[in-house]
């Protein structure tokens, strides 16, 4: 195979690591994450605005991550958590973060996930918006808890694209890798 | 009715309804993995309370964050109080926002734009 995880983390976590976490995606381990870089960022000082910011989209796309993951099978390294995950924050520069994340999905899942980040991308501030308020009002919770808002909601805080890539895995897998810029 | 009251966590908000006075305050964290769970009493109480609901509604929304999942939990929060509205009693919501947090005024916005009942978007300053 030509993707392994390890090359992979050790990439990503090159730069001015805040925070770096593979492994499994629990309720506890977001609580961790979130207390830890509340607590970081308060250290260093960082402002309010920017503070908020982060803190949302870690949330969001933690239990993104957390609803979604795929509850890995066939063929994926048996030392990997079933729901294996990567979660790295790094800071680029005055208030300026990095969020990554990437986790396993089904390849036939690519299609939807694509169409829908690129449709998001393609929207303007005030049309993101209009999908988030149409979103909100019309559509109920899933049965996984998500609400499909999340990608709209980091979307329109952060005012930036969002960056994705598909890792091919084995036949039936594909590693979802994600950058947010805060 | 009795009294709703609903301690806070540091993933959910604390919650209580003080019937006499008719004040509704929701004031913390929202972000549960499962805000289903966590907002389904309240929305149980304000489906009985919409049966006979007080002359004046008051309620303060005072929220630090809130994940999209929370957010549909919410807009089912006011629709209990728009069917309130409705029905011609007085209902009025104070959605309370940090100094500078656009992010929350314009989350405040949306749902004043999608439910009728009197908003008034209030800045906390320092």
């Amino acid at each position: 195979m030509s993707f392994k995880i390890n090359e992979y983390y050790t990439e990503i976590c090159k730069g001015d690591i805040v925070l770096a976490f593979k492994g499994s995606i629990t309720p506890d381990l977001i609580n961790e994450v979130l207390e830890a870089v509340e607590v970081k960022l308060e250290a260093g000082h960082e402002d309010g605005k920017t503070r908020k910011k982060l803190y949302n989209v870690l949330v969001e796309s933690l239990q993104n991550l957390y609803h979604h993951i795929e509850e890995t099978h066939d063929g994926i390294d048996e030392d990997l958590d079933p729901k294996f995950g990567v979660l790295i924050i790094e800071r680029e520069g005055e208030g300026d973060y990095k969020v990554t994340t990437g986790n396993f999905i089904t390849s036939v899942k690519i299609k939807f996930l694509k169409e829908k980040i690129d449709k998001i991308n393609s929207l303007s501030k005030d049309e993101l918006k209009d999908m988030y308020k149409f979103i909100l009002n019309h559509q109920k919770i899933s049965a996984k808890g998500g609400g499909g808002l999340g990608l709209v909601d980091i979307a329109r805080k952060t005012g930036k694209k969002i960056l994705y890539k598909f890792y091919p895995y084995n036949d039936t897998y594909s590693f979802f890798n994600m950058i947010i810029q805060v | 009715m009795e009294a709703l009251l609903i301690e806070g966590t540091p993933k959910t908000p604390s919650v209580s309804f003080d019937v006499d006075k008719g004040i509704l305050e929701i004031k913390g964290r929202s972000i549960p993995e499962n805000s289903i769970e966590f907002y389904k009493p309240l929305v149980d109480w304000l489906e009985e309370y919409t049966q006979n609901p007080g002359p004046k509604t008051q309620v303060n929304v005072h929220l630090e964050y809130f994940n999209t999942s929370s957010s549909k939990c919410i807009l089912d929060v006011f629709k209990k109080l728009e069917a309130i509205y409705k029905n011609k009693f007085e209902v009025q919501v104070n959605w309370y926002y940090e100094e500078d947090d656009e992010d929350m005024l314009e989350a405040g916005e949306d749902y004043e734009s999608i439910i009728r009942v009197p908003f008034k978007m209030i800045e906390i300053v320092d």
